[in-house]
């Protein structure tokens, strides 16, 4: 027998469960005193962040059209500038007053979802090409073992989205538009698909 | 954090066969809530190998402490005193420092805190059932709690969840982003549970079951259980072709 390798596997996945709140979002759910607030809750911008504000709203949708109640979502993106503000970045410093990331459960009364951010900047593709802005979701709740990566593109971006290598990417090009939020007045809508003829698509990255 | 050089490689493909498919029957609720066309394959870009850092000073005295942490001045939770400790690896079983570990559960009679939940076991009103602590530089982290119930849940008529902690991780890059649940050694509803039996492989769901640590236990106050989390792990880039100014 040869050496082994040594690699060890990956944690299983388990659904986040119907009580996902508790441990992400306590405060909402009415457990006060633990945390001062919930973690990324609020915008993703402080007062000096450069860059449009925007808001990104939406659903999360099951396979008979009904939006899931209680999901919960985490979005990461770059800035205005196209960094990301995190260690792994090592193309410049990203604005220390936009942190990236932020949480979201979906509403438990409509399944509405709220993010306030900033507009991103365009990030590269390994090889160098630009890719178009975008925001990366990551969507867990019941009924989902394992969490769902997905991109958010912006709707009037579409000279940067004919040419981003990700959507290119996609053979079936009838299934493009599923990643693509469409603007009215400073909301981005973004509708998340789980099924159906209308099905996002999801990545495995 | 440290002084070694930022971690850039991509995270190794996900393996497939060994997490959970999404269409599981047995779990009912994943029927309609579960993606039916392939996953579009992508290999990272800084999109998914970046992530969002959380500092140590994000945590409060009593994060870490389920016992104490939602219970009235000088009161605590009621049930099993237990310890659960771990380390937060990568594929490559080096530790993960500076994740961010939340955890949530049901009380000792399993009942959670929750607007939704109807299960006619007590509420305790000294345990809130929420908590968190970020890795040291090993990767190490620790926290308290009391050991929680199993319950019911409405699936099958007769439907039990395994007493179970739920986590979720943060690594270094949003790819390795993770939430699973952690059970007890030796109980029985493991074998029976309808989301543990979504896992295909029993040695994966043996990766989920944490043992007895007598060793880690604190005699006369807390048994203690030890619960390692695996992440995905990075390639190395050191004789990667890099693009230039990329
Ligand atoms: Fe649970």
């Amino acid at each position: 027998m040869p050496q082994a390798l040594n690699l060890m596997k990956e944690s299983p996945s388990q659904t986040a469960g119907p009580y996902v709140h508790i441990g992400c979002t306590p405060n909402l759910m009415g457990i006060g005193g633990i945390y001062d607030t919930d973690l990324g809750s609020g915008p993703l911008y402080g007062e000096k962040a450069k860059g449009e504000r925007i808001t990104v709203a939406g659903k999360i949708i099951d396979g008979s059209g009904t939006p899931l109640k209680d999901a919960l979502i985490e979005i990461w993106q770059a800035d205005a500038a196209g960094l990301y503000n995190s260690p792994s970045e090592t193309r410049g410093s990203a604005d220390p007053a936009f942190s990236g990331w932020a949480r979201c459960a979906t509403d438990l009364e409509t399944g509405q979802y709220t993010f306030r951010t900033i507009k991103p900047g365009r990030v590269p593709f390994p090889d160098g090409r630009p890719q178009a802005p975008h925001i990366t979701f990551w969507i867990v709740a019941r009924g989902i073992n394992i969490g769902l990566h997905t991109r958010l593109y912006f709707g009037d971006e579409e000279a940067a989205n004919a040419e981003d290598p990700v959507l290119a990417r996609i053979e079936h090009k009838v299934r493009v538009p599923t990643l693509i939020a469409h603007r009215d007045g400073d909301t981005y809508t973004f509708d998340v698909h789980l099924q159906g003829e209308h099905e996002t698509v999801f990545f495995d990255i | 954090m440290d002084n070694k050089s930022p971690e850039t490689g991509a995270f190794f493909p996900r393996d497939r066969a060994w997490q959970p498919p999404a269409y599981t029957p047995p779990y009912k609720t994943s029927v309609l809530r579960s993606p039916q066309k392939a996953l579009l394959s992508l290999n990272n870009t800084l999109s998914e190998i970046t992530g969002p850092v959380f500092g140590h000073d994000l945590i409060g005295e009593l994060d870490n402490d389920l016992i104490h942490n939602f219970a009235k001045a000088g009161e605590s939770a009621i049930g099993e005193r237990i310890i659960v400790h771990g380390r937060v690896l990568d594929e490559r079983g080096k530790g993960v420092s500076g994740a961010l570990v939340e955890v949530w559960q049901a009380n000792a009679g399993g009942r959670y805190r929750h607007k939704n939940e109807s299960y006619l076991a007590p509420l305790d009103p000294n345990f809130g059932g929420c908590g968190r602590v970020i890795t040291d530089d090993d990767g190490a982290y620790r926290f308290r709690t009391i050991k929680p119930g199993p319950y019911p849940w409405p699936n099958g008529v007769n439907d039990w969840r395994p007493s179970h902690i739920h986590f979720s991780i943060f690594g270094h890059g949003f790819a390795q982003r993770l939430i699973t649940q952690m059970y007890f050694e030796g109980d029985p509803l493991i074998w029976k549970c309808p989301i543990v039996g979504t896992i295909p492989e029993k040695s994966a769901i043996e990766q989920l079951i944490a043992p007895l640590d007598l060793a880690n236990t604190i005699p006369m106050d807390a048994r203690a259980y030890k619960f390692d989390i695996v992440l995905r792990g990075r390639r190395s880039t050191l004789f990667e072709n890099r693009m230039e100014g990329n």
